[in-house]
C-alpha cells in the first residue's frame, strides 16, 4: 500500500495509531462514558460525526488562513469551529431524535473539550493532507474511537460482575484495563508498512 | 460589593495546598488525563508540559477573574476558551523560540492545552467567582499539583523504561530497561499504579482514624 493512499490513512488512524490507545487523545470520555455499551455506542457515533464536520471545516479554514498569512490564528479558529460544530450536532439531534438527546445528556456539549477532535484538526494540518485524505483520516479516527470505547465498555460491563480487591475499584482498575487494551493494540504496529 | 466582601473567606494555606494534595487535579479529580499520559515518557518533557500548563492556567484564570463582572453569562464558556487559546498560542511560540528540540518532543500536545479540562474547570468553577488574589494563589497551587503529578509519572517511566533520570544513568551496567514503560501501555499502567497507591494510603488512614476513635470511646 502507498503511504498516502486513502485506505492506508484510514487503517492507520483506525487501528495502528488508534487515537485513544496509542496517541492518548480523548481519554476523558474513554474513561467517563464507557460504563454501559449502549451509551458508549451513542457517544462514539456523536464523536465520529463531530470529527467529520470539524475536519471538513478545519480544512476549509486552514486554506483561507494560509491564503491570508494568518497561521497564528489557527488554534483560536479551530476551537471556535469545533464549539459551533458541537452546537450544531446538539441542535440536530434534539430536533431529529429527542430520545437520543436525553440519553447523551451532558456528554454532548462536553465533546467540545475532547482533545481527539482538536488533535485531529491539528494533525491533518501538520501532515498536509488534501481534502479526500482528510475525510479518510477523520472517518478512520472516528471508527478507531468507537472501537476503543466499545471494547472498553464491554470489558467494564463484564468486570462489574467480578470480585476485585476493594482498593483497586474505580479509576485504577479502568486504567489497568486500558493499559492491557493498549498493549494488545501495539500488536498492530507496523501493519501496512 | 460590601456583602460580597464580608462573605468571602480569607486566603489560607489551604487555598494553595488544596491543589497540590487534597484536590490534586490528576490523582484525585482525574482531570486532564491526555497530556498526563502522553508526554510523561521522560522527566524533561513532563516538567516542561507542567510549567507550560501552569503558565496558561495562571494567566487565563487571572484574566477571567479580572473580567468576571464584564463577561455576560450566556457567552462565558466561549469567552473563556478564546482567552485560553490566546495564552496557549503564546506558549506555543515561546517554547518554539526557547528549545526546538523540546517543541518537537511535545508535538501537538502544547496546542492541546486549550482543551485541558483543568484550565476550563478552574475558570468556570473558581476564577469566575473569586477575587484576583485568591484566584492566583489557588491556580498556582493547582498548577504545581499538576506538575507534581506529571513528575511522579515521568520519573517512574523514565527510570524504569530508560534506566535514566533527567538523562543521567542511574542503574548498574547490565540493567535491562523495561521498554514497555516508555511505550503507550506503560503510561496507563504507571498511572493506575499511582492511583492504587493513593487509594491504599487513603483507606489505611481512614481505618487508623476509625480505630483511634474506637479506642477513645473505649477509654471514656
Amino acid at each position: 500500500m502507498q503511504p498516502d493512499s486513502v485506505s492506508f490513512i484510514f487503517l492507520n488512524a483506525c487501528i495502528v495509531n488508534n487515537f485513544v490507545l496509542a496517541l492518548f487523545l480523548g481519554i476523558c470520555p474513554f474513561l467517563g462514558v464507557s460504563g454501559k455499551l449502549h451509551t458508549a455506542w451513542n457517544m462514539g457515533l456523536a464523536t465520529m460525526f463531530v470529527m467529520l464536520v470539524s475536519s471538513i471545516c478545519a480544512y476549509a479554514i486552514n486554506f483561507l488562513l494560509v491564503e491570508f498569512n494568518l497561521e497564528f490564528l489557527r488554534l483560536i479558529c479551530y476551537i471556535a469551529v469545533i464549539a459551533s460544530a458541537v452546537q450544531l450536532v446538539e441542535m440536530t439531534i434534539k430536533k431529529v431524535s429527542p430520545t437520543l438527546f436525553r440519553t447523551l445528556g451532558i456528554f454532548l456539549p462536553l465533546i467540545t473539550t475532547n482533545c481527539a477532535i482538536l488533535g485531529l484538526a491539528l494533525f491533518q494540518t501538520l501532515k498536509e493532507y488534501n481534502f479526500i485524505q482528510c475525510l479518510a483520516y477523520s472517518l478512520g479516527a472516528g471508527t478507531g474511537f468507537i472501537l476503543a470505547i466499545m471494547l472498553m465498555a464491554g470489558l467494564r460491563e463484564k468486570l462489574d460482575l467480578a470480585k476485585v480487591p476493594n482498593v483497586s475499584q474505580g479509576a485504577a482498575l479502568s486504567l489497568m484495563l486500558a493499559g492491557l487494551l493498549s498493549l494488545s493494540f501495539m500488536g498492530f504496529a507496523g501493519l501496512g508498512g | 460589593m460590601v456583602g460580597e466582601l464580608r462573605q468571602s473567606t480569607p486566603i489560607t494555606l489551604n487555598t494553595f495546598m488544596r491543589g497540590i494534595w487534597s484536590e490534586n487535579p490528576v490523582f484525585v479529580m482525574l482531570l486532564g488525563m491526555c497530556p498526563v499520559l502522553a508526554v510523561t515518557n521522560s522527566v524533561i518533557n513532563a516538567v516542561a508540559m507542567g510549567l507550560a500548563t501552569t503558565f496558561v492556567l495562571l494567566c487565563s484564570s487571572t484574566l477571567v477573574s479580572i473580567l468576571r463582572s464584564f463577561i455576560p453569562k450566556q457567552v462565558r464558556i466561549a469567552t473563556y476558551i478564546v482567552i485560553i487559546a490566546t495564552f496557549v498560542t503564546m506558549v506555543d511560540y515561546i517554547i518554539q523560540a526557547i528549545s526546538l528540540e523540546l517543541y518537537k518532543a511535545l508535538g501537538a500536545f502544547i496546542q492541546l492545552i486549550v482543551v485541558n479540562c483543568i484550565i476550563l474547570g478552574r475558570a468556570e468553577a473558581y476564577a469566575s467567582r473569586n477575587n484576583i488574589l485568591k484566584t492566583v494563589v489557588n491556580s498556582a497551587g493547582m498548577g504545581i499539583g499538576f506538575t507534581f503529578a506529571l513528575l511522579c509519572l515521568g520519573g517512574v517511566r523514565e527510570l524504569l523504561g530508560n534506566g535514566t533520570f533527567l538523562g543521567f544513568p542511574v542503574f548498574w551496567e547490565g540493567f535491562q530497561p523495561w521498554a514497555i514503560m516508555i511505550l503507550p501501555p506503560g503510561g496507563f499502567f504507571v498511572l493506575g499504579a499511582w492511583l492504587l497507591l493513593f487509594s491504599w494510603l487513603k483507606q489505611r488512614q481512614a481505618r487508623k482514624a476509625q480505630i483511634k476513635k474506637g479506642e477513645l470511646a473505649h477509654a471514656t
